[in-house]
């Protein structure tokens, strides 16, 4: 199994790398977006960590995305006039690695004490802390406060995107699937049962805010070099709701259908941009139709739809 | 089985993805066809819905005069307007539609500056004029040659606020009131204070508030109790009538000093008494206005049931005319000789005076200062840049 | 020691109003079990139907009197009433069984809808709009204290509310049943009571309070927009569950405690740019110490 997946992961990398190398001839607009639905897979399959394989309900996942986003651009910043054009790709690089763990850390800080809530306490708490997030990068001039971080360099591009994509992707199925990983869905089925049979708990829902937030720090880093500027007000908690309807669409936990729902979701505004006074008219009724009719998720199949415990 | 049916799942959902980027292969051209298409980007919903929707009308307006005047180089023009909800991240996809797959000669908007500063590399790069209605953050035209505006910046703005505090009102102590949201607002702020000090006045106190916030109790009793003579309130007109209604019933009876953000018939709508000898400079006044800014206001009364247009909205009418006039004077949609053209602006007579582009690419234009009597806009004195 | 005080006065007046919605949160909470992000466009609705009732009843009524604006608050309950219930009917019941998070994105999808449609041009518009005098206005000064009668109104009515509420759920059929189905809904349904009745019940309740605060907020602000639901509906539900979720007294206090904490950290010049964050700063101080809210009793999980 690990090897097939390898497998695939190279695969992967190397289509997003070559189709990367044709950017030249692909409509802007159209590459751009694709570049979009590259960084909301990766936020929806680093929530979906949290909320659908350990059942954490978290609703604050935009501030991790600005962590990462405003460090990655800071360095960027601060770095690239003083260097070569060939140093641009590792300095790209190591911001978004460094935006990741800074993303990471803040995951720890939300979830070690948010550890004794539950449901939708915890949710309240998450959403909190998101915007506490935001209110200090509007009010740090450091991060441009008010007014945004603007020019930072264009880097991200389709190879880097969905390359990260792909290596979330994996990071995330290999871990949920490998023994250690049987811990997540084990607390999140029953906590009391799990700890019981030796599963720490503590460890395994902090884990899961950790990982998750450093993937959502690295999709932070990468939408800040794709939009080449960065406003606080992009992370306020309408955006965490936009990436939690992602995993609630694509069913909980299951990693496929959150990443053809995040695709969905980030396709369809622009389908209905025809529609433009009606669009979020209509992307509203959509989700209360979709929640009503098919609420284990548009894309699973077989899977038994869980009664309120 | 799973795997199977997860592999297949996978290659089905990268499918559209994949149809979505090859039909953006061919690129459409610009002003082909009997059409000259111009885009704007607005907030049409969202938390800045009501300015959004402001500025859009005036463009619409002017869009619409220019068609039933014959158009432009022969043609009519199109305008394509996309909704940035409010959104930043929306104006970056919104602007490369516009340019790559509408194929757009020019771009309008936007009232934010934060949402003109995403967009305005994306304009620089692709060599499409842009030109902003009321951005007013100095740093939206540095981004590049093709970024215009048409209405002044904060600096200007600021100080012509800061010396009439001090020339005409005798202010010594101002407190200042700034949106801690709006980076307009804040920009204002900070230039009224660096001019206000340098005219050796003082200030007295400098709180903030969030925009859209309903209840400034707790700020305004801090204010009351630094006792100023005046309060700066750089924000716009929707915090600025409940800033005056909650100042005067905590009995902080001074006046308060605006910018154009305060220009909107809801200012006296919903202030009422309370903003009774309050003061804000905007771009023009009816009294001294041209015959062309009371043409504005009529037909934009009558194109829109009614309503009257505010600062933005007057702005967003601007804004159209420039860029047309520049096409005209033109003679071609081709970028660089729009850019040219619009560089070239000289005394071009609009709503919101007259408009001059200066080597920062802003609009040098002056300001007049207002103050509110007996619920109507008085005016007090014209300030030149 | 004046500004101490005013500000206390400030606090209450807004404490008031966030307790109100808060209690329709906590009510809903309580026996749902699920976070009704509608709410907040409730109580919206609730002043845009002040805004349109207000012309109407002043035809019957002498402008700006007290029987006048009982009578739009009245109204104005009624028709969110009959809204929460249409809402809780054609979204909420038929996710009846299904798990707590595809109601919560449904109860999104609900406010996201309604403050769309209402921001669009054919509905109300985005502009604000200034909400007509519904009762005449004083202002007293004592020394340098100034209290305006519509706070003393807005504290007044919450307290009244408050003290029904409490009456309807302690003392009625109709509370003893709300209060069974809280605690176990099945012996409930078991013991004759109608579900659907009583979740309809409580949801007509909820509004009506949210509409109260919406008329009570448009009266003390005077200025109403479509999106003026969602802050102000945040940090009512923040205080929900700062006092206990489900707890009635709790939303009361909770309320009252963020308005008047707001209040003063916004007088605090190095603070004031932080309100938006206080709330929040807040709770997750409470729940740190207080998993389950100030007032609630923390329950113990069975195994």
């Amino acid at each position: 199994m690990k090897s097939g997946a390898k497998r695939y992961l190279l695969l992967a990398l190397l289509a997003a790398v070559v189709i990367s190398f044709f950017s030249a001839y692909f409509n802007r607009y159209y590459l751009g977006v694709t570049i979009d639905v590259g960084i909301n897979i990766i936020l929806a399959v680093s929530l979906n960590l949290i909320n659908g394989h350990t059942g954490q309900f978290s609703l604050g996942h935009a501030g991790f995305m600005a962590v990462g986003g405003y460090i990655a651009a800071k360095f960027s910043l601060m770095l690239s006039p003083a260097l070569p054009p060939w140093a641009q790709p590792l300095i790209f690089g190591a911001g978004l690695l460094l935006g990741g763990s800074v993303a990471a850390l803040t995951g720890l800080a939300v979830g070690v004490p948010t550890l004794r809530l539950y449901g939708d306490y915890l949710a309240i708490v998450t959403l909190g802390f998101g915007e506490i997030i935001r209110v200090f990068f509007q009010t740090t001039e450091t991060f441009g406060a008010a007014t945004g971080l603007t020019g930072i360099p264009n880097w991200t591009n389709f190879g880097w995107a969905w390359g990260s994509a792909a290596i979330c992707v994996f990071v995330v199925t290999c871990l949920v699937n490998s023994t250690y990983g049987r811990g997540f869905i084990a607390v999140n089925d029953d906590e009391i049962a799990a700890s019981a049979s030796g599963v720490n708990p503590v460890r395994y829902k902090v884990t899961a805010f950790v990982i998750g937030a450093f993937f959502a720090g690295i999709a932070g880093g990468l939408y800040a070099h794709h939009k080449s500027f960065l406003s606080p007000t992009g992370f306020d908690f309408m955006k965490s709701i936009d990436i939690v309807v992602m995993v609630i669409l694509g069913g909980m936990g299951r990693t496929v259908g959150v990443i053809i729902a995040a695709i969905l979701l980030t396709l369809l505004p622009e389908y209905l941009r025809e529609f433009s006074d009606y669009r979020m008219i209509l992307y509203a009724l959509l989700i209360i139709i979709i929640m009503i009719t098919r609420p284990q998720g548009l894309f699973t199949f077989g899977f038994k739809v869980r009664n309120s415990k | 089985m799973k795997r199977a049916l997860n592999l297949w799942l996978g290659s089905l959902a990268l499918t559209p993805v994949l149809l979505f980027l090859i039909t953006g292969c061919n690129p459409s051209g610009g002003g082909r066809g009997d059409v000259i298409k111009i885009g704007e980007f607005a907030s049409l919903t969202g938390k800045e819905a009501t300015f959004g929707q402001s500025s859009h009308e005036g463009t619409v307006l002017a869009i619409e005069e220019i068609n039933a005047a014959g158009g432009v180089l022969g043609k009519q023009i199109e305008l394509l307007t996309e909704d940035t909800q409010s959104k930043a991240g929306e104006p970056a996809t919104v602007v490369n539609k516009l340019i790559s797959r509408d194929g757009v000669v020019g771009v309008l908007g936007e009232v934010a500056s934060s949402r003109s500063l995403e967009a305005a590399p994306i304009c620089q790069q692709n060599k499409i004029p842009m030109v902003s209605p009321s951005s007013t953050n100095p740093k939206v035209t540095e981004v590049g040659d093709y970024i215009f505006r048409v209405c002044f910046i904060d600096p200007f703005q600021g100080t012509v606020m800061a010396n009439f505090a001090t020339r005409t009102l005798h202010a010594t102590r101002v407190a200042i009131f700034t949106d801690v949201k709006s980076d307009y607002s804040k920009g204002l702020a900070k230039f009224f204070k660096d001019q206000f000090l340098k005219n050796g006045g003082q200030i007295v106190a400098e709180l903030d508030f969030n925009g859209g916030d309903k209840d400034f109790k707790g700020q305004l009793t801090a204010i009351k109790a630094a006792n100023p003579e005046a309060v700066f309130v750089p924000g716009y007109y929707t915090d600025a009538a409940l800033i005056a209604i909650q100042a005067k019933q905590l009995g902080l009876n001074v006046p308060l000093l605006g910018g154009d953000g305060w220009e909107s018939e809801k200012l006296t709508e919903i202030g009422k008494e309370a903003v009774e000898g309050d003061y804000f400079s905007t771009h023009y006044s009816a009294e001294v206005g041209s015959e062309m800014s009371r043409a504005f206001v009529a037909n934009y009364q009558k194109r829109w049931k009614g309503k009257r247009p505010d600062a933005l909205a007057a702005c967003g009418y601007d804004s159209a005319l420039v860029l047309v006039d520049a096409i005209r004077r033109a003679g071609s949609t081709d970028g660089a000789k729009v850019r040219d053209a619009l560089a070239a602006t000289r005394d071009f007579k609009a709503v919101t005076g007259t408009i001059t582009i200066n080597a920062q690419r802003d609009a040098s234009k002056s300001a007049v200062i207002l103050t509110i009597r007996d619920g109507k806009y008085k005016y007090l004195e014209t300030i030149e840049p | 020691m004046t500004e101490f005080l005013q500000q206390l006065i400030n606090g209450l007046a807004l404490g008031a109003i966030y307790a109100l919605i808060a209690l329709g949160y906590t009510m809903v909470y309580g026996i749902l079990r699920f976070i009704n992000f509608a709410h907040g466009d409730v109580f919206m609705l609730g002043a845009f139907a002040g805004l349109f009732l207000t012309p109407v009843v002043q035809r019957f009524f002498p402008p700006q009197s007290y029987l006048g604006g009982i009578v739009v608050l009245l109204l104005a309950m009624a028709i969110c009433t009959g809204f929460g219930i249409l809402i809780e009917i054609l979204a909420y019941r038929p996710l009846r069984n299904r798990p707590k998070l595809t109601v919560l994105i449904t109860a999104i999808g609900v406010s996201l809808f309604i403050e769309y449609t209402c921001q669009h041009r054919l509905v109300f518009g985005a502009a604000p709009r200034k909400f007509p005098d519904l009762i005449p206005v004083t202002t007293w000064n004592v020394d340098q204290l100034v209290v305006s009668s519509t706070q003393v109104i807005v504290f007044v009515t919450t307290i009244l509310l408050l003290i029904i509420l409490r009456f309807i759920v302690q003392k009625t059929r109709m509370g003893t049943a709300m209060r069974a189905v809280s605690f176990n809904e099945q012996a409930a349904a078991l013991m004759g009571v109608n579900i659907n009745s009583i979740i309809s019940f409580t949801f007509g309740l909820g509004s009506a309070l949210a509409a109260a605060g919406g008329i009570l907020f448009a009266m003390s602000y005077s200025s109403i927009d479509p999106l003026m639901g969602v802050q102000t509906g945040l940090k009512a539900f923040v205080a929900a569950v700062v006092g206990g979720i489900g707890n009635l007294p709790g939303a009361a206090l909770g309320g009252i405690l963020i308005g008047v904490i707001e209040t003063f950290a916004g007088g605090i010049p190095g603070l004031s740019n932080y309100r938006d964050g206080i709330a929040f700063t807040i709770l997750i101080v409470v729940l740190i110490f207080r998993p389950t809210g100030l007032l609630s009793k923390p329950q113990v999980e069975k195994v």
